[in-house]
């Protein structure tokens, strides 16, 4: 059973390196790195609602919350966990 | 419009005439009505004919009286009559009403200074027996094209890199540095092309070929040098009646045609004020056509109607659908020799297939209007985000963003903290001499994911901007932030797709020559000179070109938002409901097998773009470029390489 970072590292590679791991690490930033830009950003969004039954409003589209492994699993988390 | 291919011997030696014909008809649809070829132990020259200037007379190759001055000739010089009436005045005599004598005589009176008196498009190959040379050129924009290749001895050259490929002394080898500059750029820089070996002769560019000796010189450069002075006395009104002027008699000399002339109608400004240009010097009637689209995201039939309506034009239009640029792709690509990252030529090859069915030959459009005068989304995106990068905390300066692409529902959605990053709109971005075009380029480059490792290890290590960066004129930097970025538009994405890939290889695929007032030089240069603030007004692109159509064009047509052609993507290739291909070809192509056969992308990662459009799930700009790049790219190989 894959934990959430196994997940979310695997959808990333699939999706937007079509399978092309270069080896990025948890805390890099997508924005940088440029795997992820602002249309890929809602692509991800869809995912996350739908895997994670999680409703994302627009003022939670923040790198913060989006922009690397790291942050995508603390957000989930903490969206799942109830607030 | 017509067809050229030729050959010239380092070591004088038989010209093989059988194949000197093969290699111009194998581009044959650029010249239906006639063939013609000359050949010493020299050269050799091939022409295929397409006739609209006195179809009696001009037969090519074509030469003076005495045979020591032969040409072969693709493209129209447009102020034919006017040199023709001075050479006379200055004792030379015409055998033919054509423009392609013009061209031998003015050779006779200037020598390669003629090409600077030409108002034309043209390229074409004068061979020079008293003088032993041959000179080899090409218009100002690129509007014609003109290939060649160095080997065995041998210069081989032609209107299409497939009349090159006849001759049996040339390799077929991919340039992968190409396809990395087409994978950043949407283009490839000349000279090179997608074959290794095979060169591009670059626009405003001509080539001497004596005493053995290959040289290459550059005649002529757009300098926005002028702009930089700011306004000068009497005001817009002044620029905008001398434009019109200019713009009218661009139009008058490209009217000149034995055969009717027909023009382009998109619903936009720019065709709008070409046909009326048209309208105010033809005493009948014009014939107009467009392409129309089921999607009404890319459709602007309204327009278009509105505007022949106004004109009082006989309209035709050819409607489009995903099934039809799908069915039509693979001859495309056969076409513009080269990958596209768009479907937008499809949709012009089979608009150029109607407006033959209508029986005509030529039509004047309006392209380089948005190069010329700010009319890009990119030139107004580069100056919202110059604004935001001086103040990158604002919150309300890139909201400005959203205004510019009503059109784009998505944009609205996606958070600004994202659109910053990827919209470079940082301070240290403003230096960069490529700012207009970065947030393009490295788009663009991210497709680079999909090149295979074999590709990924020759192209990755190095830095596509630099050989851009070789090619800025000095003066480049010195221009502010429009200048540099209707350059960059003008000098590279015009020639290279615009007028290639959308323009001449899918018209002259069905035999129509395409005319555009824009790229008359005068007007070019005209444009150069003009303060940067006329042609993006704040955020009013095109505001002195508007300013000058007045109330020659219908008022909707220029208080509409900037519609960019588009035409649907990578969705094209499958059905929507089943996501099965719709050709097989796409399947063949795209398959597993034949990714690793032609070895330039990874077949893992196209399997997985693949399944995102066939489930639907492909959204946004970047799996749309890289669904058409990959399948175009094969089609490139499988047309020009494979076999």
């Amino acid at each position: 059973m894959d934990t959430i970072e196994q997940e979310l590292r695997r959808f990333v590679i699939d999706n937007f390196l079509f399978g092309r791991n270069n080896g990025f690490a948890d805390s890099d930033s997508f924005l940088e790195s440029g795997i992820i830009d602002s249309t890929g950003v809602l692509e991800l969004v869809a995912f996350l609602e739908e895997r994670y039954r999680i409703d994302v409003v627009d003022e939670e589209l923040i790198p913060e919350n989006l922009d690397s492994i790291d942050n995508l699993v603390r957000f989930v988390k903490a969206k799942m966990g109830g607030e | 419009m017509c067809g050229i291919a030729g050959v010239y011997n380092f070591n004088e030696d038989v010209v093989d005439r059988d194949l000197l014909r093969r290699m111009v008809v194998t581009a044959g649809y650029r010249g239906p009505d006639g063939t013609g070829l000359y050949a010493d132990r020299r050269v050799g020259l091939a022409h295929v004919r397409l006739s609209i200037i006195d179809p009696a007379g001009g037969r090519q190759p074509m030469s003076n009286e005495d045979g020591s001055i032969w040409i072969t000739f693709n493209g129209e010089i447009f102020n034919y009559v006017e040199l023709r009436r001075e050479l006379e005045g200055r004792g030379h005599t015409f055998a033919t009403d054509t423009d392609t004598e013009v061209i031998i005589h003015m050779y006779e009176e200037r020598g390669d200074e003629c090409l600077r008196y030409f108002n034309g498009q043209w390229a074409f190959a004068l061979w020079d027996r008293a003088g032993e040379r041959l000179l080899l050129s090409r218009d100002r924009f690129g509007v014609r094209p003109l290939f060649y290749t160095l080997t065995s001895g041998r210069l081989i050259f032609g209107s299409e890199i497939k009349s090159i490929l006849v001759h049996p002394a040339v390799e077929r080898e991919i340039d992968l540095q190409a396809l990395d500059q087409m994978f950043t750029f949407w283009v490839t820089l000349p000279p090179r092309t997608m074959l290794r070996g095979v060169k591009e002769l670059p626009p405003a560019h001509c080539m001497t070929v004596e005493g053995g000796v290959v040289s290459l010189r550059r005649y002529w450069r757009l300098d926005y040098t002028g702009a930089q002075a700011g306004e000068a006395a009497g005001g817009e009104e002044v620029y905008a009646e001398t434009l019109r002027d200019l713009l009218g008699d661009a139009t008058r000399i490209r009217l000149r045609s034995d055969v009717p002339v027909g023009a382009y109608l998109s619903g936009g400004l720019d065709s709008a004020v070409v046909t009326a240009m048209i309208r105010s010097h033809a005493g009948t009637p014009v014939e107009t056509f467009s392409v129309t689209f089921e999607e009404a995201e890319f459709d602007e039939s309204a327009y278009q109607r509105e505007a022949s309506r106004f004109f009082g034009t006989e309209h035709h239009d050819i409607r489009c659908s995903g099934e039809d640029i799908a069915r039509v792709f693979p001859d495309v690509v056969r076409h513009t020799e080269k990958p596209v990252l768009r479907t937008a030529p499809a949709p012009l090859y089979l608009l150029s297939g109607l407006v033959r069915e209508r029986g005509y030959k030529v039509v004047l459009t309006g392209e380089g209007a948005d190069e010329m005068f700010g009319g890009y989304d990119i030139f107004k995106e580069a100056k919202v985000r110059r604004f935001w990068a001086r103040q990158p905390r604002s919150r309300l300066r890139p909201l400005l963003l959203r205004r510019l692409y009503p059109y784009m529902q998505n944009l609205k959605r996606q958070p600004l903290e994202y659109l910053r990053a990827f919209f470079h709109a940082r301070q240290e971005d403003l230096s960069n001499p490529f700012f207009s075009h970065l947030p393009r380029w490295e788009l663009t480059s991210r497709l680079k994911v999909f090149f295979s490792d074999a590709v990924r290890s020759e192209t990755g290590s190095r830095d596509a901007y630099e050989e851009m960066r070789a090619l800025l004129p000095p003066e480049y930097h010195a221009w502010d932030g429009l200048s540099q970025a209707g350059y960059l538009e003008a000098a590279y994405l015009l020639p290279g797709y615009i007028l290639s890939s959308q323009g001449d290889r899918v018209s002259m695929a069905h035999s129509v020559e395409g005319r555009f007032p824009f790229l008359d030089h005068r007007v070019a240069e005209f444009s150069c000179s003009l303060p940067s603030d006329l042609k993006l007004k704040v955020l009013d692109e095109k505001y002195i070109l508007k300013l000058c159509a007045g109330d020659m064009v219908p008022t909707t047509v220029k208080k509409r938002p900037k519609q960019p052609y588009r035409a649907p993507g990578g969705a094209s290739f499958f059905e929507p409901r089943t996501g099965r291909a719709r050709f097989e070809y796409i399947d063949e192509l795209l398959s597993r097998k034949c990714i690793e056969e032609f070895g330039i992308f990874d077949p893992d990662a196209v399997e997985r773009l693949v399944k995102k459009f066939r489930k639907g799930l492909a959204i946004g700009t970047k799996d749309d470029m890289a669904l058409v790049g990959i399948l175009s790219t094969q089609l490139f190989v499988y047309h020009f390489i494979e076999t």
